[in-house]
């Protein structure tokens, strides 16, 4: 199979490059040109060709909570979001705790053909933070790091133990930082809307108290850690000082978090209800600083579905999480404009850096490369439609407002498994 | 961020959620619909029908007797028909969420649902679903409002006071999780009350504090100071030892409104309490009991100012 774009305005932020040409791919890898008549050609006239998104967190639902959504339905929303490689992560039920269940994702999701998964192991059992899965095993199924999703290792041993274990093997491992103490029963940002809503605060300093704990260790373990989400500036001032001293550690933040604050909570609406909670106006500010300065090193879609009857509560009952692969994009977009980076600048956030944390080798526009491309056009606005979503998950602060940024077609391993 | 939803096109009270939000004139309004209404509950025939023919819901997620009660007597008292429901103990029980009770009770025709709910917001989410024609009093949500409680003690501080202009308002105690303290700070700052005083322990008192428009003090010498008004607010017994407070004994001892600590407010200054009262915890019997209590006429006033409320949201058509 050999496919040929033609006429793009070519972007790689691997190696910088922003120009016209053509990108040509040959049995699923780019070549440097065609050789010989294509099979297909796509005419990308006007448009960006782009990798492919790379989102380090993206729940599918499976298994276990399929009247979310089912891995048909979000794999259709990640191809229809440019996203062509995806992690997800462990929280489904059963947690990813075990080969059979690692495996048995990754065999539906790749008889699907869209974009290619990769699982994030559990790191603890159950992931209720004692005792360590069998790391190894995972591993050999399909795991490409080990994490907690949003559960806490409350046990310091626990968690120090467990950072040994993986740095053993060389496993990288994922983790939020928040004090499950501080933290609990907390369902906002601990600050002048939560005192004035009456909403039950997680501070800051849940964030700062995890991440110090989790540098310390990080310092004694030598292990490789991704921090997720982070959403304070303290903790972003944290993980610069710990870059500078060294540390081998990488972090994302999610991608609401670098636009909306504790403000959009308005009248308690749900939509804003997230893990982390929206912080400060200032807190959003140094993520989305922090993102443009390489502290922070990827935007994540954090896409969690939920189902409406999971929304429709007071404020506090309901489900945290947002839906997102399919605004990743154009909230990528929008924050790189308001960073005034150029496009291949914002576009490493989502392509580069991340395929860098999970060491694959997509992410570029080169010859050898997997072909997993994205053709968008980032000026066409849109308004956000629950019913255009393919995501079973509606859920979005977005809903009704209008970005900028739409998908044309999208290609993973050379074969076209999205356009309109 | 949305249009209030508590107002609606042209500026009138469709729902009450809140006293946030509210502008001057309108409380002001209510409150001197609430004084014409004081005459009425004095009369031997206590009935003005204007609500008659509408139906008032009075629905309880959350234990309550005073609210509860005043609301009923408040909406017979304007000739509705109340039906009350103690939803905690029924529907929620097994398992109906409450998007759909209020959808139940709608389709029973109704005109006015008085809401209480354990979740900060929830009325908000009910008002969001109901018809056009149909009114939402939040008679206490979580930590977050308690806006009839607020409005009759704004109305009792008018009464005793007068004037909002000069005064010095001191609330004391659990702040933190106190709906009462919130509405009430929302309604004397947009009143003009030109200080509002907070006093507790740091763990008592939230971390936005400052935002509401507050001092915040930590020592009762301090912030009773000259206070023209001081509000106490119930110490629930589940925060009395633990994290927040070693003991009732040691709230007491610093934070306790006794004879002693009163004598730093103003000599004619009254004391206020939403209820119940702990007494020996927060409030001394000799001063729950005392001349500067107006302890129950509040309870008084609170039946003028429910029905200030109700008319003004159903009376209208």
């Amino acid at each position: 199979m050999k496919l040929l774009v033609k006429g793009a305005r070519v972007v790689d932020p691997a190696s910088g490059r922003d120009g016209l040409g053509d990108v040509a791919v040959v049995d699923g890898r780019i070549v440097a040109s065609m050789p010989g008549k294509p099979d297909r050609v796509l005419d990308a006239k006007g448009l960006v060709v782009a990798p492919g998104l790379i989102d380090l967190a993206a729940r599918l639902r499976e298994p276990g909570y399929e009247y979310k959504a089912t891995l048909e339905s979000e794999m259709d929303a990640a191809v229809a979001g440019g996203v062509t490689s995806l992690a997800c992560p462990p929280d489904t039920d059963p947690p990813l705790d075990e080969p059979g269940l690692v495996d048995m994702l990754r065999r539906r999701a790749k008889a699907l053909e869209r974009a290619r998964v990769y699982p994030v192991g559990a790191l603890t059992v159950k992931l209720e933070g004692r005792q360590l899965t069998e790391m190894a095993e995972l591993a050999e199924a399909g795991c490409v790091a080990f994490s907690q999703a949003n559960a806490p290792v409350a046990d310091t041993e626990v968690l120090w133990r467990a950072l040994q274990y993986a740095a053993t093997f060389g496993f990288p491992v994922w983790l939020r930082a928040e004090d499950p103490w501080l933290a609990k029963g907390g369902v906002a940002h601990d600050g002048d809307v939560a005192t004035r809503l009456g909403l039950a605060g997680i501070p800051a300093f849940a964030e700062t108290v995890a991440l110090a704990t989790l540098l310390e260790l990080v310092r004694a373990t030598g292990a490789r850690v991704h921090v997720c989400r982070l959403s304070s500036a303290a903790g972003v001032a944290l993980l610069r000082r710990a870059r500078h001293d060294g540390l081998p550690v990488t972090c994302d933040v999610g991608v609401h978090h670098v636009h909306l604050s504790e403000m959009d909570l308005g009248f308690f609406d749900a939509q804003c209800r997230l893990q982390p909670p929206l912080r400060s106006a200032r807190d959003r500010d140094a993520l989305a600083a922090g993102l443009a300065d390489g502290t922070i090193d990827c935007i994540v879609s954090d896409h969690t579905p939920v189902d409406e009857d999971a929304k429709l509560l007071p404020f506090a009952e309901a489900e945290p999480g947002a839906t997102g692969l399919e605004l990743l994009l154009p909230l990528a977009l929008k924050w790189g404009v308001q960073a005034k980076l150029t496009l291949a600048q914002t576009l490493a956030r989502v392509t580069s850096a991340p395929a860098r944390v999970l060491g694959v080798d997509s992410g570029r526009i080169a010859p050898g490369a997997p072909a997993d491309l994205v053709m968008f056009d980032p000026q066409a606005p849109f308004r956000v439609d629950a019913r255009a979503l393919r995501s079973q998950g509606k859920n979005s602060p977005y809903l009704g407002l209008e970005l900028a940024g739409r998908v044309r077609a999208t290609v993973v391993a050379g074969n076209v498994v999205y356009e309109t | 961020m949305p249009r209030n939803p508590q107002l609606n096109a042209s500026g009138e009270l469709q729902h009450l959620l809140s006293i946030e939000g509210l502008p001057r004139e309108l409380l002001i309004k209510i409150l001197d619909t609430a004084e014409s209404f004081a005459g009425v509950t004095e009369r031997d025939i206590k009935k003005v029908p204007l609500l008659r023919g509408k139906s008032v819901f009075n629905l309880f997620f959350e234990g309550s007797t005073r609210t509860r009660t005043t609301f009923e007597i408040a909406a017979k008292r304007l000739s509705a028909d109340v039906i009350n429901l103690n939803v905690a103990a029924s529907s929620t029980a097994k398992g109906e969420s409450l998007l759909d009770t209020v959808a139940n009770l709608s389709a029973m025709q109704a005109d006015i649902f008085v809401v209480r709910h354990g979740s900060s917001g929830a009325p908000y989410l009910v008002a969001q679903h109901v018809k056009p024609h149909e009114h939402v009093i939040n008679a206490g949500d979580g930590r977050h409002a308690h806006p009839t409680q607020g409005l009759l003690d704004l109305y009792t501080i008018r009464h005793y006071k007068k004037d909002f202009s000069g005064l010095a308002v001191a609330i004391v105690g659990d702040v933190l999780h106190s709906r009462v303290a919130r509405s009430l700070i929302h309604g004397l700052t947009t009143l003009g009350v030109p200080e509002v005083r907070v006093i507790g322990p740091q763990t008592l008192i939230p971390a936005g504090a400052q935002g509401l428009g507050v001092r915040v003090y930590h020592s009762m010498r301090e912030g009773l100071k000259d206070a023209d008004v001081v509000v106490m607010l119930r110490l629930q017994n589940e925060r009395m030892s633990g994290a927040l407070l070693p003991s009732a004994q040691e709230f007491n001892k610093h934070y306790g409104l006794t004879a002693e600590k009163l004598a730093l407010a103003r000599p004619d200054a009254i004391v206020m309490h939403p209820g119940p009262m702990n007494r020996g915890v927060e409030i001394d019997s000799s001063v729950a009991d005392g001349p500067h209590s107006v302890i129950l006429p509040q309870v008084t006033f609170g039946i003028a100012v429910r029905m200030a409320v109700m008319s003004m949201v159903a009376g209208g058509g």
